[in-house]
């Protein structure tokens, strides 16, 4: 995995962070009109990022919720999320 | 249903080879306060609760835990893959080496197998959540044990997140008992002053 993607990869885990942080506490706080305000623009923003991701590296869900742009079955793909090395150079 | 997800959900980093350290963080994969404990407790209790915010919060947390135990497999596996056969001897491990190789294995710190006597599923709303949020304080004091033990700062960076995931779900589920009391209308009296048995809360269920 190069640079660029697990820049971008990264970006992802930061927002998918930030929803479901805000996910969480929505589930306790419903009511929370600041609190659903951000956690929309927080899943868009993911949503967006996630579309970009994929486009270029393949589907990052199974079962038809991601998105496959090329000619070949991108899913089976190295590396797999264990696989992945994030120490820092 | 559940669908999978090509990414962690924090970049869990690695600096070395360490089977000694993935001995003793390998218990928070199947350990009695590990993190698949945590899954299949809340997502086997969500079934009964009452309310539809412990629904969502069980369920989500639930998923959460799977997320995390997915964390903890991969620092397992990053720490022991390019181990020498001295070294897993030297860690201790070479009994689990004998039973599982190199393979990730649901076992805590001293090779005890994962057994479902290790969490509780007791239908009554308020009892499980108690159980929760003693759950997450021992995962808490487990992930403090394993920081301490941790030589590897990369390793301690991400059971740092793990720690804090713990103190944010016992928050989450502090509120959910909160909410299960307004919802049975029940004094919250934590203490047996002035009980009366001949005066029991009657419980709706």
């Amino acid at each position: 995995m190069d640079a660029q993607q697990k820049e971008m990869l990264l970006r992802l885990m930061e927002l998918q962070f930030a929803a479901t942080e805000l996910n969480l506490y929505l589930d306790t706080h419903p009511d929370d009109m600041r609190a659903l305000q951000e956690f929309r623009m927080r899943s868009q923003e993911l949503m967006s990022a996630k579309m970009e991701y994929e486009r270029i590296y393949g589907p990052l869900l199974n079962f038809g919720l991601g998105m496959t742009s090329r000619n070949s079955w991108q899913w089976i793909q190295d590396p797999w999320p264990w696989e992945v090395n994030w120490r820092r150079s | 249903m559940w669908v999978y997800q090509k990414m962690l959900q924090y970049p869990a980093r690695v600096r070395t080879t360490n089977p000694r350290l993935a001995k003793a963080v390998i218990t928070q994969y199947g350990g009695p306060d590990g993190e698949l404990a945590a899954s299949l407790r809340y997502l086997t209790q969500r079934y009964t609760m009452p309310i539809p915010e412990a629904k969502a919060a069980l369920t989500d947390i639930g998923t959460e835990e799977l997320a995390h135990m997915e964390i903890v497999a991969t620092l397992v596996y990053n720490l022991i893959k390019d181990a020498s056969i001295a070294e897993i001897k030297r860690a201790g491990l070479d009994g689990y080496y004998a039973d599982h190789d190199k393979a990730l294995y649901f076992v805590n710190a001293e090779g005890m197998p994962w057994i479902a006597s290790y969490i509780q599923s007791k239908g009554d709303p308020i009892t499980d959540i108690h159980e929760n949020m003693a759950a997450e304080q021992k995962a808490r004091s487990t992930y403090e044990y394993l920081i301490q033990l941790s030589d590897d700062p990369d390793v301690t960076d991400t059971l740092r997140f793990l720690w804090q995931r713990e103190i944010v779900h016992f928050q989450r589920f502090g509120e959910i008992l909160n909410l299960l009391h307004d919802y049975y209308g029940r004094e919250r009296v934590f203490h047996m002053k002035g009980w009366d048995p001949k005066n029991l809360p009657t419980v709706d269920k």
